[in-house]
């Protein structure tokens, strides 16, 4: 099947299926997947529920950043007010205690919440692969309906199952819109 | 604009959330969204606010006005940087006044917006979708405003970065024991979050921007906001997680931010600011007086833009009912504040809350109860709440009294304290009245650009909505 010639091959960026139906998309997810695609990915309006485990993705690991980003926050917080407190700029006030952590707390918990929504936002973005303003998706007149009420599917040229003739005719007995996307 | 026909005979009765009240027109819905739309509709009419519609001479007039009186916040606050803040009212014994009382006031307006959109997703409250995005931008626009007051107020605002910590010369940190400076940090991370939530929320719908402009530039820039969106799964995926972490994040931080606030207060030893419920307090009043400058806002947006379909009747009525619970709960407030001040046997305590009812600035005690307590008793009849002009006159009414009452927690307080012989009546000058008109100006330019600009609902959780609702059909 990968006797047509390469350079065609390469000519593409790949296929890519156009719905009409939400439905219709989370189908043809599951039927790519069934028939072996792997390299896909579908396009939709607004977030369709278990279409990413349709396409066999896995589950982000965004948590763990957020996680992370709310610990180095809140522990840089902390070690900067007791740095500041106990070591640098010891100052007593009445015999009170320098490490006076409840005083603590409320800038600790601000720059918690404040690392873990910079993991949050940045971490989605790096995850997306955004920002990324231009993309061979965009060429495909049809895909700018992508944002208003069509439904994509693309299988990838990169996909080893790919092949012109034959993905082609699998993406058309879902749907009778298949577009070329150019790389 | 063309509006688009609604077929009317697929109002489904599902829908409804409960026969039409009498107040109600016939177009007008009681469901989440109005009848028969599309994708395809929502998009179209949410795009088209920003991108077909020709600007308004009501837009143009309105923002001329807001613009005018940003004008004179600048005008007054060149003023204020080449004088000192003697111009303003603020003497001793009262060293905190309009710009702390506009502060807070202003930071508490900000508050329900997060709440709108933060707290009301993680409960699933469907109803939200179309008011959190204007919601949102209302909290940006008015910590943007509160914070202004603050860096004002310091004497020397070019010097604020004294306030946090940084090496320096002078080999100081902040006292990081003061309210004060956790404020600084609180406030900062608020605009901070609010912004990133915010912007995260627009990336989809300026990426339904850039598709659906026609205009060079619009998709230009549309198309660097959206920062090359392309609403793959794996992206929804990853976006979605992001958005219910981010509110699970802002959710506390809200109630933190009005806390920190209500401690700079608390952590006083002045009759009047020194109660260990002042957090709690500051965090409903902040709650009341959001709801209702959303409700204010919303309102004339509504019939301006014909979004009536969007923000329903069900919307107005259940923000009325925010403002009803947290009206009440400022009642609590009033009536703990007397109790405290009775049952604490405590000399100037009581004197304080005396002099609130009964002294000089009592006028602005009894405003406040009726404009509080006693106006917001009238959403308990659902015919009032499903009655446009009332909600919106309540509204104005709560937005009066919750300024009113920042004014008395911060000026009546301060006017009479330990010493008889330093009290002083304490008198706004032009300028202090022009800072806080100004800034009201600041605020309406602010919307005003963003209502022009950006999509004031959010298309692509309108879609989602529509989606939900044909699934259910």
């Amino acid at each position: 099947m990968i006797m047509g010639a390469p350079a065609k091959l390469e000519s593409i960026y790949g296929l890519l299926a156009e719905f009409e139906q939400a439905d219709a998309v989370v189908d043809a997810a599951h039927k790519a997947y069934a028939a072996g695609y792997r390299q896909m990915n579908a396009y939709t309006p607004f977030p369709l529920e278990g279409l990413s485990e349709a396409l066999g993705q896995k589950p982000t690991r965004l948590p763990w950043l957020v996680l992370i980003g709310g610990l180095v926050g809140g522990s840089a917080a902390y070690f900067m007010l007791y740095y500041a407190s106990v070591v640098s700029y010891p100052l007593n006030v009445g015999g009170r205690p320098l490490h006076s952590w409840p005083a603590f707390i409320p800038i600790t918990f601000e720059m918690t919440v404040l690392g873990a929504a910079f993991a949050a936002f940045f971490g989605m973005l790096a995850l997306n692969g955004l920002p990324h303003p231009n993309h061979p998706l965009f060429a495909v007149p049809a895909f700018s309906l992508a944002t208003r009420d069509r439904f994509f599917l693309c299988i990838q040229v990169r996909d080893p199952l790919f092949d012109i003739e034959r993905t082609k005719h699998f993406l058309e007995e879902l749907t009778p819109r298949v577009h070329e996307v150019q790389p | 604009m063309s509006r688009r026909r609604r077929p009317k005979q697929q109002t489904g009765s599902h829908r409804e959330t409960g026969r039409p009240a009498a107040g109600a027109s016939s177009s007008e819905t009681s469901a989440v969204l109005g009848p028969g739309h599309t994708f395809a509709s929502v998009t179209d009419q949410i795009s088209a606010i920003v991108l077909t519609r020709k600007t308004s001479r009501g837009w143009i007039f309105g923002f001329a006005i807001s613009f005018t009186l940003m004008m004179a916040f600048l005008y007054a606050t060149a003023y204020l940087f080449a004088r000192g803040i003697g111009i303003w009212g603020t003497t001793i014994p009262v060293g905190w006044a309009f710009p702390i009382v506009n502060f807070v006031w202003w930071i508490g307006i900000g508050h329900a917006g997060t709440l709108i959109s933060a707290v009301l997703l993680l409960l699933h409250q469907e109803w939200r979708t179309s008011i959190n995005r204007f919601a949102e931008a209302m909290t940006l626009f008015a910590v943007s405003c509160a914070g202004l007051f603050p860096l004002l107020h310091m004497g020397r605002p070019w010097v604020f970065y004294w306030m946090l910590p940084y090496p320096n010369t002078m080999d100081l940190w902040p006292n990081f024991r003061s309210p004060l400076v956790w404020d600084v940090f609180a406030v900062m991370t608020y605009f901070t979050v609010s912004i990133l939530f915010w912007y995260m929320g627009l990336i989809p719908d300026m990426a339904t921007l850039r598709d659906r402009t026609k205009n060079r530039f619009g998709q230009i820039v549309y198309g660097m906001m959206a920062l090359g969106w392309r609403g793959s799964a794996a992206h929804w995926q990853r976006y979605e997680v992001a958005y219910l972490l981010m509110a699970g994040l802002a959710t506390p931080l809200v109630v933190s931010v009005h806390s920190i606030v209500g401690m700079d207060f608390a952590a006083s030893i002045l009759p009047g600011w020194h109660t260990t419920f002042s957090p709690p307090f500051f965090v409903a009043g902040a709650i009341f007086s959001g709801f209702a400058m959303v409700t204010t806002l919303m309102i004339p947006l509504r019939s301006i833009y014909a979004l009536q379909d969007f923000v329903t009747l069900r919307h107005l009525e259940n923000m009325a009912k925010v403002i009803l619970a947290t009206g009440s709960m400022m009642f609590y407030g009033y009536a703990a504040e007397l109790f405290f001040a009775y049952y604490s046997g405590n000399e100037f305590e009581r004197y304080m809350t005396i002099n609130r009812v009964l002294g000089p600035y009592g006028w602005s005690y009894w405003a406040l109860i009726a404009c509080n307590v006693l106006t917001p008793q009238i959403l308990w009849s659902r015919r009032m709440r499903r009655c446009v002009p009332v909600l919106f006159v309540v509204s104005l009414i709560v937005n009066v009294g919750m300024w009113l009452e920042r004014f008395i927690i911060v000026i009546v307080s301060l006017h009479r304290d330990f010493l008889p012989s330093s009290w002083r009546m304490y008198y706004p000058t032009l300028w202090d009245i022009t800072h806080f008109v100004g800034s009201i100006g600041l605020f309406f330019t602010l919307l005003f650009l963003f209502v022009r600009l950006l999509p004031v609902i959010s298309i692509f959780e309108l879609r989602s909505l529509v989606h939900e609702t044909d699934e259910e059909e």
